[in-house]
Parts: structure tokens; C-alpha cells; sequence
């Protein structure tokens, strides 16, 4: 069992406290998911020529300012990051290729949660409550996010296994449910070279509808391939750089529910997590079809 | 009127106090509880007869195994609203999300929306009225009771279905395994109009179509060829 919220506004004026929104919609799914949590929100977009590398330290004490300082000595740029807590957020113009060569020689206890220009990500292991309070969720703004609470039923629980999982820039995708194919899905990705981070079934969901994308398909058609290719139970909800969009298996296994205002779209697994929201009661509620690509625009 | 807010008590304690203090009240005849807010389990295991409002959107198992109460709810349910219900009324006047009535024994399960996917699901003896459209795999494996289904029904409507009997209004999109329409009788039109009058729609009995098992799964046939 997991928990997941996906929450997108359309009010300007109510972007700068999207984590405020959010923080209960996380929290009440904590008995679906108690164990890791998650969040990948998409803010300010940094400049053309420049990436965010939203890295994570399992260690309790981390010299942030040395790997700065190591940074700018080794690719002669002022690049600063920013900490919070156990994550740093980096941002430069270095490409991403050689930022992620230095980063495994000379940081190799780090790992890169994701690149892109716009999308920042949390994850680690604790309630939703304790990993919210110690990223400040509720300090977040920007546009939309999606988020996930775990109970791991097929792999360990690490701040790796945790979700959001992304491919690729500005991309995520978090899932309730299970696969019973993940494994030949990965043999068949790193036949096409894909390398993956960790054993977690949703790893290869994620891993191949990018790469269907990257090979030129829409999201749409991806996901067509992926009701083709992928075998269990999912629902799951993705987000880009500029909207949300969410599926759920042939037999909607796995619950969701929408709530559609002129503020805001909130998705959630159950309404619990959509009760607290502002004039929810004039939201339109509705539980979207097996099988059926959702797709909101920011 | 008692009033429970579940902003001031938790679900446990709602359900406790429904199931030890209140038979033994006497006079309690009605109640509501506000706030649900999607929160699990609201009046399950009610076993006094008492009208109960929930105002507001339920979570899952909404009136679970109930018997004797007459629950409402104001607003919409999630998953196992009034499974394995005894007796008693439960009325959604929202929609309900999967698995409505599931494993039902008795009583009258009645949703004013639409429900999700496998509604009625291995029922033994409830009665279910749906006012809109029920998902796909509803009625599987139905032993015993009724199913009006007002609007549509999805893919796999009754598979596997023993001794219950479907009335559908509107389109199937496909049976099951040996599930069949089948003519309606006059005893059918009977059971449709109170079904109807139970949930007070306002439809003619004339409208609905018959959908019962054809009793070729009984016997294990090795014939078949795996092929049902």
C-alpha cells in the first residue's frame, strides 16, 4: 500500500503556499504510506544555460561548503548550493554529464535525486510528518507537485527507494500499487543501455516510459506502450515541467480521487487527504476511469 | 438530535460510543456526525435501529456490516460502503468508489451517483440500487440478492454470478462468464418497481433488462476445454 497527492494551482496568487496546501494532503495519507515519503515540486526555473542537481547525503553531518568549494576548484565557477537538512540543491551551468562524472569520483556517498531547471525533489525514510518537517515542506512554493507516501511491500525502505522516481529533466512519477514484471522490463532497458539506481519495481515503470519518450513519443503513447509492457497493479501520477498527469491500471486496482476547482486541482488516493482544502465542497469531485490518461495544465 | 462532531472525537470513540452506550439509551432514535472527511469506518459494526446522517464525504467502509441501522450519507463514500451488510439501510447520495456492497447479506444498500468498479461483489442476499452507472467486474461471483442498476453497467457485469438476480436500465458493455439476459416475468417487474420505490427513483419497471447466471458453471464440465 501506498499514498499519493498530486496538487496543482491555478491561482497565482496561492503558489507561494502550495506546501502549506499540501502538508495535510501528505499527512493524511500516513497510514497508506508510513515508512518513507516523498515530494518533487516544480518552482522558479533557473536560468536557460543553467540545471538544478538536487542531491542527498545519508550522512548526519556533511561538509556542504567543501563540496562548493571542491566544485568551483574543480570546474572554475562560483556555483553555490543551497542545504537544507539532509539534501543540497545545486545550481549551474556546468553540463549535466560532467557535473554527474565528478559528482560519482569525487562524492560517490552522494546521490543525484534529479536534474532539470524547474523541478526540485525530497526524499527519505519516516513518516510524512517527520520527513515534512525536516525539509520544511511546508515552506515550499511553486506550481505543482507530486508527492507519495510509502509502505514498501517489494523492496528495502531507503531514502532511494522512497519515491518520486525520475528520468531524464523535469520529469517524475510516483505509484501505488505493485508490479509483477519489473524485472523483465529492466533486462529489456539495459539491453537499450539504461542504468538503474535501485531494485524498485516503480524504477523500471519510470525508466521506460522516458525512454519511450525519449524516443519520441508522447506521453499519451507511452503510456499505451506501457499498458502493453507493464504487468500489476499501478495507479500513477507523473509530473513535467508544465503539468500533471495521472493513470490507473485496467482494473483500478488502486485508488484515486480528483478534486477539480477554479483555485487548484488536487489528486489524491483518498478524499481524506483532499478534506482540509480551501472550498473543496464547490471542488468537482470525481474518481478518474481505469485505463484513461488524465493530464492537467499548469 | 445528538450531534458527533469527528472534529472532536476520533472514529474509535464514535464507533464505541454507536456500538456499547447507545442500545442502551433509550429514546435515541436519530443522530448525525459531522466532519467526516473521508475517515474510515464510520459506523461500522451498527447493530441498534437508529437513523443515523453522516454530513458530509465518508472514507472506506462506511456502515460496514451493519444491521438495523438507517444510515445516511450526505456527500460521497470511498471503497466497501455497507460491505457485508446484515440488514438495515445505507442511502449515498453522492457516489460510491469500488466495491459497494461487497460480500452484502441483507439489508438495502441504495447510491444515488454512480460507483466504481466491482459493486455487489460476491453479495449473499443485499439489495443494491444504483441511481447512475456502475464499473467494470460488478456483481462477481453474486450469490444471493438483487442489483438495480439505473444507468449503465461496465465490462464483466455479473461473472461467475450464482443465485442473484441484475435489473439494468441502461447499456451493458459486457457479461461476464455465464451471465445472460434473460426475459423479464412479471414477478421481475414486481421486484423492480419496489427496488425503485425502496430508493424512490422514478423509473418504469419497463425500462430495465434481466441478468442472471446460466448455471453452466455448477458442474465442472470436461468438455470445455478451459473454455467458459
Amino acid at each position: 500500500m501506498c499514498g499519493i497527492v498530486g496538487l496543482l494551482v491555478k491561482n497565482q496568487k496561492m503558489r507561494a503556499d502550495i506546501g502549506k496546501l499540501m502538508l495535510p494532503m501528505l499527512i493524511g495519507m500516513t497510514e497508506r504510506g508510513p515508512d518513507s515519503a516523498g515530494l518533487a515540486i516544480f518552482g522558479d526555473k533557473v536560468a536557460d544555460n543553467e540545471r538544478k542537481f538536487c542531491l542527498y547525503t545519508p550522512d548526519l553531518v556533511f561538509d556542504w561548503q567543501k563540496l562548493e568549494r571542491d566544485f568551483a576548484a574543480h570546474f572554475g565557477t562560483k556555483d553555490k548550493v543551497e542545504q537544507n537538512a539532509n539534501h543540497v540543491i545545486l545550481k549551474t551551468t556546468v553540463a549535466p554529464d560532467s557535473v554527474k562524472e565528478w559528482l560519482k569520483e569525487a562524492y560517490p556517498r552522494l546521490s543525484l535525486l534529479c536534474v532539470g531547471q524547474l523541478m526540485d525533489m525530497y526524499k527519505d525514510t519516516g513518516t510524512p510528518a517527520q520527513v515534512a518537517a525536516r525539509y520544511g515542506f511546508q515552506n515550499l512554493s511553486g506550481s505543482h507537485l507530486v508527492g507519495h507516501t510509502r509502505m514498501a511491500t517489494e523492496s528495502a525502505v531507503t531514502p532511494a527507494h522512497a519515491h518520486p522516481f525520475t528520468a531524464g529533466e523535469d520529469w517524475c512519477l510516483v505509484h501505488n500499487g505493485s508490479l509483477s514484471n519489473p524485472n523483465s522490463i529492466r533486462r529489456m532497458l539495459e539491453h537499450e543501455g539504461i542504468a538503474f539506481e535501485t531494485d524498485n519495481d516503480t524504477e523500471a515503470a519510470c525508466r521506460f516510459l522516458e525512454w519511450r519518450m525519449r524516443e519520441g513519443d508522447d506521453l499519451k503513447t507511452a503510456l499505451n506502450k506501457g499498458f502493453d509492457e507493464l504487468d500489476g497493479f499501478f495507479t500513477l501520477l507523473m509530473g513535467t515541467k508544465d503539468q500533471l498527469a495521472l493513470v490507473r491500471d485496467p482494473f483500478a486496482c488502486k485508488p484515486a480521487i480528483v478534486a477539480e476547482h477554479d483555485d487548484y486541482v488536487a489528486i489524491a488516493s483518498e478524499y481524506r487527504s483532499l478534506a482540509h482544502l480551501p472550498d473543496v465542497k464547490n471542488a468537482n469531485l470525481y474518481e478518474p476511469m481505469p485505463e484513461e490518461l488524465y493530464i492537467w495544465k499548469v | 438530535m445528538e450531534s458527533l462532531d469527528l472534529h472532536k472525537i476520533t472514529v474509535r470513540e464514535l464507533n464505541q460510543y454507536l456500538h456499547k452506550e447507545l442500545p442502551s439509551k433509550n429514546g435515541v432514535k436519530k443522530l448525525e456526525i459531522l466532519n467526516p472527511d473521508g475517515m474510515h469506518s464510520i459506523a461500522a459494526g451498527m447493530d441498534a435501529p437508529v437513523d443515523i446522517d453522516i454530513k458530509g464525504h465518508g472514507g472506506y467502509y462506511v456502515g460496514g456490516m451493519n444491521k438495523h441501522a438507517n444510515i445516511t450519507v450526505h456527500g460521497n463514500v470511498g471503497w466497501g460502503v455497507a460491505e457485508n451488510m446484515m440488514s438495515g439501510t445505507v442511502r449515498v447520495k453522492g457516489f460510491a468508489s469500488s466495491a459497494a456492497g461487497a460480500t452484502g447479506r441483507g439489508g438495502t444498500l441504495i447510491i444515488e451517483g454512480d460507483t466504481s468498479l466491482r459493486c455487489g461483489i460476491s453479495m449473499k442476499g443485499i439489495d443494491i440500487v444504483v441511481g447512475g452507472s456502475i464499473g467494470n467486474f460488478s456483481g462477481f461471483m453474486a450469490q444471493a440478492g438483487r442489483m438495480v442498476i439505473c444507468g449503465d453497467a461496465g465490462d464483466g457485469l455479473g461473472d461467475s454470478m450464482y443465485e442473484a438476480v441484475f435489473y439494468v436500465r441502461g447499456k451493458i458493455k459486457s457479461l461476464g462468464a455465464d451471465a445472460q439476459e434473460e426475459p423479464m416475468t412479471d414477478a421481475d417487474y414486481a421486484a423492480v418497481q419496489e427496488l425503485l420505490d425502496r430508493a424512490g427513483f422514478k423509473h418504469s419497471p419497463k425500462e430495465f433488462k434481466r441478468v442472471a447466471g446460466a448455471k453452466k458453471l455448477y458442474n465442472w464440465n470436461a468438455d470445455a476445454n478451459q473454455e467458459y
